[in-house]
C-alpha cells in the first residue's frame, strides 16, 4: 500500500481545486486529521497560491482603458 | 408592415445590441487584463494584445453567442493572437528535469527559516519580485494553463476551451506548471539564503 503521506501529496492540488470526489476528499480529509505535516503542507500550498496571485495582480493602465473605448464602431 | 421600417427596426436593434455587447466587454477588460498580463510576454506586449483582442472582438461581435461567458470568448481571441504573433518558437513543451515533489518549495522554506514553521510567515519570505520573475520563467504552455486557472480563475474545461487542448492536457499541464513555478521560487530562495 502506498505511503499515506505520498498520496495525501497526490491528492493535494485536485483538493485545492475542489475537484475531487466525496470519497476521494474524505479519505484526504482522514489524513490530514492526524498528520500535522501534511496539514502544514496543505496550508502553505493555499498560502502560496493566494500570495502569488497577490503578488503578480496588476491593474491595467487608465490609458489602456481609454484606447480600448476609442476602438468602439461608431454607430452609422 | 413596410419593408422600410421593419429594416429601420431591425438596424436599431442591431445598433443597440452592438453597443451592448460593446459595453460588457469593455466592463471584462480589467479582468481580462489580469490575464493577459502573463500570457504576454511584457507589459507593452500585453497592451498591444488587449487593443488588439478587443479590436477584433469589436468587429466579429456577431459570432459571440449571448448568455454564454464573455470573459473566456475575449481569452480565447486573446490567446490566438498571441500564438499568432509567432510568440511560440515550439509548440511542444520541453521536457525539464522533474521537479522533486510537491512540497520541495516548502520544505527548502521551513529549513531557511531559523524555526518559523508558520505557513503564512513561511510564504512571506517570498518577495514579490521573485514571484512575478519566478512565473515568467515558467515556459509558456505550462504558463498558459496556470494563468488561466490560477489567476484567472477559469475551469479545467473553460481553460481547455481557451487554449484548444483536452481537459487531460490542461490537467497535467498546470500540476507541472505549478511545480515548475515552485522550483523556480525555491531556486530564488535559495540563492537569497546564500
Amino acid at each position: 500500500m502506498m505511503d499515506p503521506c505520498a498520496h495525501c501529496e497526490q491528492m493535494m492540488q485536485p483538493y485545492l481545486d475542489h475537484v475531487l470526489t466525496d470519497e476521494e476528499k474524505e479519505q484526504a480529509e482522514l489524513h490530514l486529521a492526524e498528520c500535522v505535516d501534511c496539514q502544514r503542507r496543505y496550508r502553505f500550498e493555499e498560502s502560496l497560491r493566494i500570495y502569488v496571485r497577490k503578488a503578480v495582480t496588476e491593474e491595467m493602465p487608465a490609458e489602456l482603458r481609454q484606447k480600448l473605448a476609442a476602438l468602439r464602431i461608431p454607430l452609422e | 408592415m413596410d419593408a422600410e421600417p421593419q429594416e429601420a427596426q431591425r438596424l436599431a436593434t442591431e445598433a443597440r445590441d452592438r453597443v451592448r455587447f460593446e459595453e460588457d466587454a469593455l466592463a471584462l477588460s480589467d479582468q481580462v487584463y489580469r490575464v493577459a498580463r502573463h500570457l504576454a510576454s511584457s507589459r507593452e506586449d500585453a497592451d498591444e494584445l488587449m487593443q488588439e483582442t478587443y479590436a477584433r472582438a469589436f468587429r466579429s461581435w456577431r459570432s459571440f453567442t449571448p448568455g454564454t461567458n464573455m470573459r473566456a470568448w475575449l481569452l480565447r481571441i486573446l490567446t490566438n493572437l498571441n500564438i499568432d504573433r509567432g510568440r511560440r518558437q515550439q509548440r511542444a513543451p520541453q521536457m525539464q528535469p522533474l521537479e522533486a515533489n510537491d512540497y520541495f518549495l516548502y520544505d527548502k522554506l521551513a529549513e531557511n527559516g531559523d524555526g518559523v514553521t508558520d505557513e503564512e510567515q513561511v510564504v512571506e519570505r517570498l518577495s514579490q519580485d521573485d514571484i512575478v520573475t519566478a512565473l515568467s520563467e515558467v515556459p509558456h504552455d505550462f504558463r498558459d494553463v496556470l494563468v488561466l486557472v490560477d489567476l484567472g480563475d477559469f475551469s479545467y474545461a473553460d481553460a481547455a476551451q481557451i487554449l484548444d487542448i483536452p481537459v487531460g492536457t490542461v490537467m497535467s499541464r498546470l500540476h507541472r506548471g505549478r511545480r515548475i513555478l515552485k522550483r523556480e521560487l525555491a531556486e530564488s530562495a535559495l540563492e537569497e539564503a546564500t
